[in-house]
């Protein structure tokens, strides 16, 4: 790839986890990670043997298949200085949860450890790592941010994103009542319990709604999937971003769930 | 394995599920767990700064107590002997069943009072001893309310959160006899001065007061129960017998250790800083006591505990029982306590039901959670409840317990997240195909075998090319 605003040498070397969702369902995410770490020094490469952070397993019970994911995961990103993800939930997989399931095998578990310490969620790693302090982007809208479980309980993120969202031109954030509360994406749980995970995101959309915002942005592609299938069932108009794309200045890809051109 | 004749899961989780959330009347009253405890929990947390100190603190204790488990229960007992009283230890349900009802005999009991006891409701104390002809009073007011409907608790603490006044007042008017059918019970004091007066007659009538305990005291060989509407005292000191039942976990070395866990307790559980009634029974009345029973006697529970010393699961038996777990619970608060099938619903339920009955009696109870990790995050003894739900899906897994069609699927993406080269060419193939199908639409409304998926909720359409397709393609923008 051209890489017009790539770092220098001595700029920290880091890898993109695309993560699966992103990879699969919206690149353009992927692109707007690419260059908000781009555009704040960072010289970034994209592994081509990443696939998944194997949490469907883990969270299955799969345990066999988690450990083998697990391991390939950190056989691909050890090598570099940072791992950063467009994505709270397998940050948080990495960072939190490697460490124990690749605790059998000494070895591994201290290269797992090693690769936890420096794998970040996107928005934490630029404000925390790389000091991003503004952004050059508009988006005039009135959004509200959705925090996901993991990017607050398992990685304590809520200021990163708010932080940085405060420098888009035009933007005006709306908090929603129970923002701690969970959506009801979790994974395969939105499958294996429909109704149960239905009932919750109807819960979080009215509270979205109720916070006046016409667009719900997150960092987590899984819970804006979710949100962003019923909020399209419900003939809702609000509309679902992944941060990156708005922190980024790339939406003119249509939100999610949204027809190809206006109709 | 524990005993699992009685009160084990028997309804299906999926069909209660689905019954408690378009139960209108439920969602309405589940709607008072987010309005009340959460709020008031917070509020006491933030009025003691060393709230979190404090949990390091009882976690400690409970690990230290735990850890040396059967020196505490034998100096535990020892007290008990020296304060005059007997302890009897039940290995499963059915030994406590039988033990209490032979103390009931003994003492010739044919009215037997009940303070608030779930390790009573664990083991289907209420049925055994009416069975036996003995008649059982309920005195706390929730589980009064159970009896007199026929029903069962739905929280650990609040076990009539699933109902409304109107459905209690028309229960009232049903069941006490001999009172003016057109009575006042519009109001919670209304329903509260009525249930007050009958109950008192059997708090005056009863041989025998049985009680569950929050805290075992290994120092005083005291038991503890925290109660706010003054019903444990009447049931522990009226009746002639004293009963108390208890599962061997609840052991805390020293009465500081106690205090300890009961500054945590309160809070997490009401909000309050501390229960209206906090009352400590350490034998039977002494010469010279005003008042007390005559005899005291403990029940110690195990029904599967013991198994869990040392397990993965070693953990969950520090719980204290203060329900912050269910409050805090999203799915809790979506299907309420019912759907569970158990005597313990929410997240400390998911984690000990299935220790107590079996993961293929309850795996249900695991498999329903989103992990958001709330109930790990109030819990005040730490216990990482959300990692031991992952553990009993583990055994789940392992027996091959989940339906094949989700195995399937699992297997499937785990066998091409394994193969990178293999996962990129396939999704390249599908994704933009898939993007294709969807037109400008930009979602499906149904899609073959996501009917799980799109039941409920549209499936935004992909993009097209993937991400790492169009990135080897060298486009570094879209």
């Amino acid at each position: 790839m051209t890489e017009k605003r790539a770092g220098t040498p001595t700029s920290p070397h880091v890898a993109l986890f695309v993560t699966c969702l992103v990879n699969l369902f919206r690149p353009s995410v992927g692109f707007a990670a690419l260059k908000l770490l781009q555009d704040a020094g960072a010289r970034v490469e994209v592994p081509l043997e990443q696939t998944c952070c194997g949490q469907p397993a883990y969270n299955s019970g799969d345990r066999t298949d988690a450990i083998a994911i697990a391991r390939q995961v950190v056989e691909t990103f050890e090598r570099f200085d940072y791992v950063v993800a467009p994505s709270g939930s397998c940050a948080g997989m990495i960072k939190r949860h490697y460490p124990e399931l690749l605790s059998d095998d000494p070895a591994l578990a201290s290269r797992a450890k090693a690769l936890a310490a420096k794998t970040y969620e996107l928005t934490s790693f630029l404000v925390e790592v790389l000091g991003v302090i503004g952004v050059d982007a508009q988006f005039p809208a009135t959004v509200t941010y959705h925090d996901s479980c993991s990017s607050l309980r398992e990685l304590n993120i809520s200021d990163a994103p708010r932080r940085l969202l405060a420098g888009v031109d035009g933007l005006t954030l709306k908090e929603m009542d129970e923002r701690e509360v969970c959506c009801g994406f979790g994974g395969a749980f939105a499958v294996k319990y429909p109704e149960i995970s239905t009932t919750m995101a109807e819960a979080k959309i009215r509270n979205i709604a109720a916070s006046g915002a016409t667009c719900v942005l997150a960092a987590d592609l899984g819970c804006l999937l979710h949100l962003a299938g019923r909020l399209s069932r419900d003939g809702s108009p609000i509309t679902c971003r992944h941060v990156a794309e708005v922190l980024a200045g790339m939406t003119e890809t249509p939100a999610l769930g949204q027809p190809q051109k206006p109709e | 394995m524990a005993d699992a004749s009685k009160a084990a899961p028997t309804l299906s989780f999926r069909e209660s599920a689905a019954e408690a959330l378009a139960d209108q009347d439920l969602q309405r009253a589940l709607l008072n767990v987010k309005r009340g405890f959460i709020a008031k929990r917070a509020k006491a947390r933030d009025k003691l700064p060393e709230f979190a100190q404090l949990r390091d603190e009882a976690k400690a204790i409970k690990d230290h107590t735990l850890a040396h488990l059967d020196l505490y229960l034998d100096a535990y007992e020892r007290k008990v002997i020296e304060s005059g009283g007997k302890v009897h230890y039940a290995p499963t349900a059915t030994d406590a069943r039988d033990i209490v009802l032979r103390l009931c005999r003994d003492a010739g009991a044919r009215l037997v009072t009940k303070g608030k006891s779930m390790v009573s409701e664990e083991i289907g104390l209420d049925d055994h001893l009416e069975a036996a002809g003995i008649e059982v009073a309920e005195t706390d007011l929730g589980e009064h309310i159970l009896q007199i409907r026929g029903d069962r608790p739905s929280h650990i603490i609040a076990p009539v959160i699933h109902l409304n006044k109107e459905t209690i007042a028309a229960d009232f008017t049903r069941a006490h006899k001999g009172l003016p059918p057109d009575r006042p019970l519009g109001t919670v004091p209304d329903l509260v001065a009525e249930a007050r007066a009958v109950l008192r007659e059997k708090f005056l009538g009863a041989d025998v007061g049985i009680t569950g305990a929050n805290l075992l005291i290994a120092e005083t060989g005291s038991s503890v129960i925290v109660t706010n509407e003054g019903n444990g005292d009447l049931t522990e000191t009226l009746p002639v017998t004293h009963i108390v039942l208890a599962s061997i976990e609840k052991l805390v070395p020293t009465l500081e250790d106690a205090a300890t866990v009961l500054r945590l307790l309160a809070r997490s559980a009401t909000g309050q800083e501390i229960t209206t009634y906090t009352t400590f029974a350490t034998g039977p009345a002494r010469v010279g006591d005003p008042d007390g029973p005559r005899a005291y006697h403990v029940v110690l529970l195990d029904n599967g505990r013991s198994a869990m010393l040392g397990s993965e699961f070693h953990d969950m038996l520090r719980c204290i029982r203060c329900g912050a777990c269910l409050n805090h619970c999203p799915i809790y608060g979506a299907i309420g306590g019912h759907a569970y099938g158990s005597v313990y619903p929410g997240p400390m339920g998911a984690v000990l039901t299935p220790a107590l009955y079996g993961i293929d009696q309850a795996r249900d109870l695991p498999n329903a959670s989103s992990f958001c990790g709330r109930c790990e995050e109030v819990c005040p003894m730490a216990i990482p409840l959300p990692a031991l739900m992952r553990k009993w899906r583990e055994r789940d897994f392992d027996r091959g317990n989940p339906p094949f069609q989700q195995r399937l699927a699992l297997k499937g993406w785990a066998f091409l997240a394994k193969r990178p080269r293999l996962y990129h060419a396939l999704s390249g193939l599908v994704m933009p195909a898939l993007a294709r199908l969807a037109g400008g639409d930009g979602r499906f409304r149904h899609f073959p075998l996501a009917g799980a998926w799109t039941g409920t909720r549209d499936l935004p359409a992909p993009e097209g090319e993937t991400f790492q397709a169009r990135y080897r393609k060298g486009h570094a923008k879209p």
